[in-house]
């Protein structure tokens, strides 16, 4: 397995899916070439999942084909398996099982035999940071320690190609810094990763090249920098104590947005120091008090909108990840 | 390895992992073996004096205890199939199958790690009935030449029911669902001759427990433990057990590889 390919590490042409009549992949091509991290980007059910399962020999696709560092995932699935590891959205974990004993079941089903297996679970269990609680029953880890066991499972046969399904939804800051530098760490190895996010930071710290998926299709492809410029920015958003106070703000500055009912006034800025120093003393100048501000950097609506040039749809989205993952067995299938 | 050699170490590792499960969820493995331990003294002590009066005269509750173990060996069955239908069912509601999916190992690895695993705590479990049986002063006419004999018969039915509770297990949409399912087989098994000779049920009811798998399997094995007649029982009991394994086998087969192949997300 650690024999290199010159081919590209995960390629999908013109890849097609419904589900009845719901067309959910319109047409979708991606590339990620050996070692890159490759972010795909999109709110829920954009079709993210769906790429995901289709790439990892899980569900089949209508049209379209697809390779695996090679190997063609619709011919040679098991060959394709062989090379990938998988870390889905929803735990999978065994949890009647220890930590140790999931991993060494990843190990003697990848058929590493007892020493190597051994040797690669006591490894795992370190990098993870997971040796103190290794013989204890998964029913007691935190959701970060679960994750982390997730991935670490999806390591133990050394894949070439890895696929993260939003790896950190439901992680707190902290466990979500720990998982980008093993993400970081594992493309500095050499590994193809396709990750998927509804976070444009996250696709901004990890990716070498962002895809934008609006339901179904790309709709934006480069690297963070060249969709970034495509992003007309961030704003500061003013927020007023009475209607008046927002009227006169709004006649001051024609070019932002005024929300009556928040009392809030949107304002497009750049996010220096300079125009929002410039921005409160021609507010102070005039007279108007200004209750708060808030200042709003980029995020995945923003991307949308310059890519689209409509908001995000349907579900709520936020710069946080949603709810938990959820708890093994809840998972609705 | 061999392509061969690696389907039997996938199975053996999904074995070891079925094997693992039980030991951590001894509620349910302690109520599925213990329940048919809490019936038979049930059958025995309570209504084992009566019924044992309507085996014959100068019969009872000694000679019903004989009569019934057979009965009480299928309900181990029956009420270990549940569990079975319930783990397979936890498997396919949570996140651990699509893992096994995308990696290169034998497919059906997972449910043959079920039904092995199933099959020895089902042994255990009617190992543990006999004895308990023995204890109560259970009689056996039985050289060990039967006894191989009942046993085979047995983890035969066993092996068929419990592809089907497989089977059920894949077809269920949630664990809630499916720990109800296999109360049919246990209203066919008091349907049966399992508890009663079905001579004294009346006409319909007794055209169907004679032509239903419980029966030929209970008077089988009852046949070979105690010296009652057989006749073409064992000839019938064989040949549900190989039509069930066959159809339940497949039907579980084509569920787990259809499963999950279209539904959206």
């Amino acid at each position: 397995m650690t024999g290199r390919t010159s081919a590209p590490g995960i390629v999908a042409r013109d890849v097609c899916k419904s589900f009845g009549s719901h067309l959910v992949l319109d047409k979708v091509n991606l590339t990620a070439e050996e070692g890159t991290i490759l972010a795909l980007l999109g709110p829920n059910g954009a079709g993210k999942t769906t790429i995901v399962r289709i790439l990892s020999t899980l569900i089949p696709a209508d049209s379209g084909s697809m390779r695996i560092a090679g190997h063609d995932v619709t011919s040679d699935a098991d060959g394709v398996r062989a090379l990938i590891g998988v870390t889905g959205q929803f735990s999978a974990v065994d949890n009647l099982l220890t930590g140790a004993e999931n991993l060494r079941l990843m190990a003697d089903l990848r058929h590493l035999g007892r020493d190597t297996g051994q040797r690669r679970v006591t490894e795992l269990l370190e990098q993870f940071e997971l040796t103190d609680a290794a013989d204890k029953l998964l029913s007691t880890y935190s959701g970060g320690m679960r994750r982390r066991l997730d991935l670490a499972m999806t390591l133990v046969g050394e894949p070439r190609v890895i696929f993260l399904d939003e790896p950190t939804t439901g992680l707190d800051p902290r466990s979500r810094l720990t998982m980008w530098q093993i993400i970081r760490d594992l493309a500095a190895a050499g590994v193809t990763i396709l990750l998927t996010t509804q976070n444009l930071d996250e696709a901004d710290q990890l990716a070498d090249r962002i895809a934008v998926l609006d339901q179904g299709r790309i709709v934006a492809e480069g690297t963070p920098a060249e969709l970034k410029n495509r992003i007309s920015g961030g704003h500061v958003r003013l927020h007023f104590a009475d209607p008046h106070l927002l009227r006169s703000a709004s006649e001051l500055l024609p070019a932002a947005a005024p929300n009556q009912d928040q009392l809030v006034l949107q304002v497009p800025a750049d996010g220096t120091v300079d125009s929002l120093r410039g921005l409160l003393d021609e507010l102070h100048e005039a007279r108007i008090s200004v209750e708060r501000v808030t200042i709003h950097t980029p995020d995945l609506d923003d991307v949308f909108f310059a890519v689209t040039g409509s908001h995000v749809t349907g579900s709520h989205v936020t710069d946080q990840p949603d709810e938990d993952p959820a708890p093994q067995g809840a998972a609705q299938r | 390895m061999t392509t061969l050699a690696y389907r039997l170490s996938d199975s053996r590792v999904m074995l070891r992992r079925n094997l693992k499960h039980q030991l951590r969820y001894p509620s349910m493995t302690l109520m599925l073996v213990g329940m048919p331990i809490v019936l038979l003294l049930l059958f025995v002590y309570v209504f084992g004096g009566q019924l044992g009066a309507g085996l014959g005269a100068h019969e009872g509750r000694s000679a019903y205890l004989d009569y019934v173990v057979p009965g009480l060996l299928l309900i181990t069955v029956a009420s270990a199939v549940q569990g079975t239908s319930i783990m397979v069912a936890m498997d396919m509601t949570g996140g651990i199958i699509d893992r096994f999916r995308t990696m290169a190992i034998a497919r059906a690895s997972v449910l043959t790690g079920h039904v092995l695993g199933s099959l020895i705590q089902t042994l255990a479990g009617m190992a543990i009935l006999i004895g308990v049986a023995f204890g109560l002063g259970f009689h056996s006419t039985a050289g060990p030449l039967h006894w191989l004999a009942a046993i085979g018969v047995l983890a035969l039915f066993a092996f068929a029911l419990i592809w089907l509770a497989v089977a059920l297990g894949l077809a269920a949409k949630s664990v809630e669902t499916v720990s109800n399912t296999p109360m049919i087989l246990f209203l066919l098994l008091f349907l049966s001759s399992g508890f009663v000779q079905t001579q004294t049920m009346p006409g319909g009811l007794r055209q169907f427990a004679e032509y239903q798998p419980f029966t030929p399997v209970a008077d089988t094995v009852r046949g070979l433990l105690t010296g009652a007649a057989i006749g073409d029982h064992a000839i019938a009991a064989i040949a549900w057990s190989m039509g069930i394994s066959v159809v339940a086998y497949l039907w579980a087969i084509r569920l787990y590889n259809r499963r999950r192949a279209a539904e959206p997300k």
